[in-house]
C-alpha cells in the first residue's frame, strides 16, 4: 500500500499538467468563492429614490404609516444605493452595477390616502431594469415583488377596512362624510323593513304590490350579497402597482434561456471532449508520428479534428433542439439562423478542445482538464451582473470573454430568438477564439510526439 | 534533410548531427546502403539508434547533415505499433493506403493481408490482436507505399521467438525482392543472423560499419560468441 501510494506520488510529480491543475484549481475555485463571499454584496444592490417630501404623513383608515420605518424595512432587505436623481439611477442600472433602480414617486403618499376616500386614485411605484439576460430579469421580478408584497398587505388591509365600513353603512344605514359634508344612509336592510311595511298597507289585489315585491326582492339580494363582498375586499393585494421600465438589455424568455444554456452546455461537452480525446488518442495510438510523417501535415490533422467537432455539434444540438421541441415551442422559422451559431460556437469549442488535446497528450488527462476548465467557466459566464461586486463582475468579464462558452451562449440565444443578444457580434467573437486557440493547438502539436 | 540522387544505391547518409539541448545524441553519423540490404543498427541504449531511424523516415529534424534517397519512398516502421485499435486490420490498412495516395488501395490491402497471413483476421479489430500480429500488421503499413527503403525500429520487441521467427521470414522476403531494410535492435544475435551489415552506435556516434564477421573478428579468437565480442568491443572503446 505505502509503496504504491509513493509511486503515484511520484508519477503526479512527473505529470506537472495535473500536478499543476490539482493545486491551482482548487485556490482558485476558493479564491473565486471567496471573493463572491467576502467582496459580493450579500444583498441585491437596488438603487433607490424617494422623491416623496419627507415628513409627509401617511393616515389610511385611521392607521398612521410609518413612511421613513417601511423605507429602514425595505433598505434592511436589499442594499439601497441611495440615488439623488432619476438620471443617477438610470446611469446605475444601464452600466450594471445595481440590479434595478426603484423610484417612489412624489404623488405615491397623496394615491395611497385616496385609496381610502371615494375618489380612489392607483398609486404606481417606477422600477428601471437592465434586463441584458433573462435570469437577471427574473431575479429583478422576483425581488421586486418579494419587497412591494408587504407594503401592499399593510395597505390592502386598511383600505379593506374601510371599504368594509362603507358596505356596513351601505347595509345597516349610517352616517357618511362627502367633500366635507355629512349624509344620512337608509341602509339595504332598513330599506327592505320600509318597503315591507308598506306592501302590507297596499290592497291585496293593487298592481303596485308586485312592483313594491320587485324593489324588496332587490334589496334582500343586495343585503345578502353585500355581505360577502368583504371576504371580496379582503382577497385585494396588489393596491400598489409596478410601472417597469427596461433600460438596457433586451432578452429573450427565460424558456429559450434554459434552452440556449442546456444547448450551449451539450456543444461544449460533446465537442471539447470529443476533439481533446480524438487528438489525444492520436499520440496514445502512436499513429501521430506516423501521420504526419509526410501523410498529413500537423495542420491539416488539426483542421480535421476541429472539423470532426463542428459536424458533431451540430448533429448533436440540432437533434437536442428537435427532442426538446416536444417539451416547449421553438421557432423553428430561425433555423437558418441556428444553423451559423451552432457552427460558430462548434467551432470555437473544437479548437478549445484541440488545444486542450494538445497540451494533455493523453486521453483521460485531456478529459479530466476539458471538465475541470469547461465547468467553471460554464457558471461564471450565466453570473448576472449586479449579483456580485462590480470589481468582481469585470474580473468574471475578462475570464469569460477568452473562453468560448459565453459567445456561443449569445449566439444561441440570439438564434433561437429575436430578442436575444446580437449573434453576428458573437460569433465574430467565436471566430477570434477559434483561431487564437486554434494557434495554441498547433504550437502544443511541436511537442507532441 | 531528404533529397534524391538516382545514381546513388537504395540510401545515402551523410554527417548526420542531432542535439537535444546539451546532450548530441548523432555525431556525424553517416553511411550507404545498398538495394536489398539488411543493416543492422546496434548500440547502447542512449546511443542514438530510434533518433537515427526517426531522421531517415522524416519525422524528425537534423541539425546538419543529409539524406539521400535513391528512387522509391522511405517506410517507417516506429517500435509501438502505430495503429488504430478500434480498427480492424483492414481498416487500418486501407486508411493508411489511402493516406499514402495508392492508387488501388482494395488490391494494396488483399496483397498486405495476404503478406502478413492475416487474411483471416482482416475484419477483426486489431486491439484483439496478439503483440506479434499487430506488429505485422503495423509492418504491413510501413509498406503499403511498396517503399524502396524500409526502417524498422526494434520490430521484435514483444513477440515470442515463433513470431519473431515469423517475421524475419516476412523481413528476409522482403529484402530478397530489393527492398533495404534498415533496422535497430537490441538483440545481438539477432543482429547477427538477419544483417548483411552492422552499424554500431555509442553516444551518437558511429564506431563501426561493417560485416558481423568482421567485428567479431576484430576482436580476435579470445570471444567465443558474438555478443560477448561485441560487448569487449564497446569496452575497448570507453562505452
Amino acid at each position: 500500500m505505502r509503496w504504491l501510494l509513493l509511486k503515484d506520488l511520484r508519477l503526479l510529480r512527473r505529470s506537472p499538467l495535473i500536478t499543476a491543475l490539482l493545486v491551482i484549481y482548487p485556490i482558485a475555485i476558493a479564491i473565486l468563492i471567496g471573493f463572491a463571499l467576502s467582496g459580493g454584496p450579500d444583498k441585491p444592490r437596488v438603487a433607490f429614490l424617494n422623491e416623496v417630501p419627507q415628513g409627509t404623513p401617511l393616515d389610511l383608515g385611521g392607521e398612521e404609516f410609518d413612511i421613513v420605518g417601511a423605507r429602514d424595512e425595505l433598505c434592511g432587505r436589499i442594499e439601497c444605493v441611495r440615488v439623488q436623481s432619476r438620471e443617477e439611477a438610470r446611469s446605475l442600472v444601464e452600466s450594471g452595477e445595481v440590479l434595478g433602480a426603484l423610484i417612489i414617486p412624489a404623488d405615491l403618499i397623496s394615491k395611497l390616502r385616496s385609496l381610502g376616500g371615494l375618489t380612489p386614485e392607483q398609486p404606481v411605484v417606477e422600477v428601471l431594469v437592465n434586463e441584458e439576460d433573462p435570469v437577471k430579469g427574473q431575479l429583478v421580478d422576483d425581488r421586486i415583488d418579494s419587497l412591494l408584497s408587504d407594503a401592499n398587505l399593510r395597505v390592502s388591509q386598511a383600505i379593506s377596512e374601510i371599504s368594509v365600513t362603507y358596505l356596513g353603512i351601505l347595509l345597516d344605514g349610517g352616517s357618511l362624510g362627502f367633500l366635507g359634508e355629512s349624509f344620512e344612509v337608509l341602509g339595504l336592510i332598513g330599506a327592505e323593513e320600509i318597503l315591507t311595511e308598506i306592501r302590507g298597507t297596499l290592497p291585496e289585489n293593487s298592481p303596485d304590490r308586485e312592483e313594491l315585491d320587485r324593489v324588496i326582492r332587490f334589496a334582500r339580494t343586495a343585503a345578502e350579497n353585500l355581505d360577502v363582498a368583504d371576504e371580496l375586499l379582503g382577497s385585494l393585494s396588489q393596491p400598489i402597482q409596478v410601472d417597469k421600465d427596461v433600460v438596457a438589455g433586451d432578452s429573450p424568455s427565460l424558456d429559450v434561456f434554459a434552452i440556449a444554456v442546456a444547448a450551449t452546455v451539450t456543444l461544449m461537452f460533446v465537442t471539447v471532449l470529443l476533439v481533446a480525446g480524438s487528438l489525444a488518442l492520436e499520440r496514445e495510438e502512436n499513429a501521430f508520428r506516423r501521420l504526419v510523417r509526410g501523410l498529413v501535415s500537423p495542420t491539416g490533422l488539426l483542421a480535421e479534428k476541429i472539423a470532426l467537432g463542428i459536424v458533431a455539434s451540430l448533429v448533436v444540438t440540432v437533434l437536442m433542439l428537435a427532442g426538446l421541441e416536444a417539451f416547449v415551442s421553438l421557432e423553428w422559422s430561425r433555423f437558418a439562423l441556428w444553423i451559423p451559431a451552432i457552427l460558430a460556437g462548434g467551432a470555437g469549442f473544437a479548437a478549445f478542445g484541440a488545444a486542450i488535446g494538445g497540451a494533455a497528450r493523453e486521453v483521460r488527462a485531456s478529459s479530466l482538464l476539458a471538465f475541470m476548465i469547461s465547468l467553471p467557466v460554464a457558471f461564471l459566464s450565466l453570473v448576472p451582473s449586479g449579483t456580485v461586486s462590480p470589481a468582481l463582475f469585470d474580473a468574471i468579464g475578462v475570464v469569460t470573454a477568452v473562453f468560448p462558452f459565453d459567445p456561443a451562449l449569445r449566439a444561441l440565444e440570439g438564434a433561437l430568438d429575436e430578442a436575444g443578444p446580437s449573434i453576428g457580434v458573437a460569433i465574430a467573437h467565436l471566430a477570434a477564439l477559434t483561431i487564437a486557440y486554434g494557434v495554441l493547438a498547433r504550437l502544443a502539436l511541436r511537442r507532441f510526439a | 534533410m531528404q533529397s534524391r540522387d538516382t545514381t546513388a544505391a537504395g540510401i545515402d547518409v551523410l554527417g548526420l548531427e542531432k542535439s537535444y539541448g546539451e546532450q548530441r545524441a548523432l555525431r556525424g553519423v553517416g553511411f550507404s546502403a545498398a538495394s536489398g540490404e539488411l543493416l543492422a543498427v546496434i548500440g547502447p541504449n542512449g546511443a542514438g539508434k530510434t533518433t537515427l531511424l526517426s531522421i531517415i523516415a522524416g519525422t524528425l529534424e537534423a541539425d546538419s547533415g543529409e539524406v539521400r534517397l535513391g528512387v522509391g519512398r522511405v517506410g517507417f516502421v516506429p517500435q509501438q505499433p502505430a495503429l488504430y485499435r478500434k480498427l480492424t486490420v483492414a481498416e487500418n490498412l486501407r486508411l493508411f493506403a489511402r493516406l499514402e495516395g495508392v492508387a488501388d488501395v482494395s488490391a494494396a490491402v488483399d496483397e498486405m493481408l495476404a503478406q502478413t497471413v492475416l487474411g483471416e483476421r482482416r475484419d477483426d479489430q486489431v486491439g484483439t490482436l496478439s503483440g506479434g500480429n499487430q506488429q505485422r500488421v503495423n509492418i504491413a503499413i510501413g509498406l503499403l507505399s511498396k517503399p524502396a527503403v524500409l526502417l524498422l525500429d526494434e520490430p521484435s520487441t514483444g513477440l515470442d521467438p515463433r513470431q519473431r521467427a515469423r517475421l524475419w521470414e516476412f523481413v528476409l522476403e522482403l529484402a530478397g525482392g530489393g527492398t533495404t531494410v534498415i533496422f535497430t535492435t537490441h538483440n545481438i544475435a539477432e543482429a547477427e543472423r538477419y544483417g548483411n551489415r552492422l552499424l554500431v552506435l555509442a553516444d551518437g556516434e558511429a564506431l563501426y560499419d561493417g560485416s558481423p564477421e568482421g567485428l567479431h573478428a576484430a576482436e580476435g579468437a579470445g570471444q567465443t560468441d558474438f555478443e560477448a565480442a561485441f560487448v569487449s568491443f564497446l569496452r575497448e572503446r570507453g562505452h
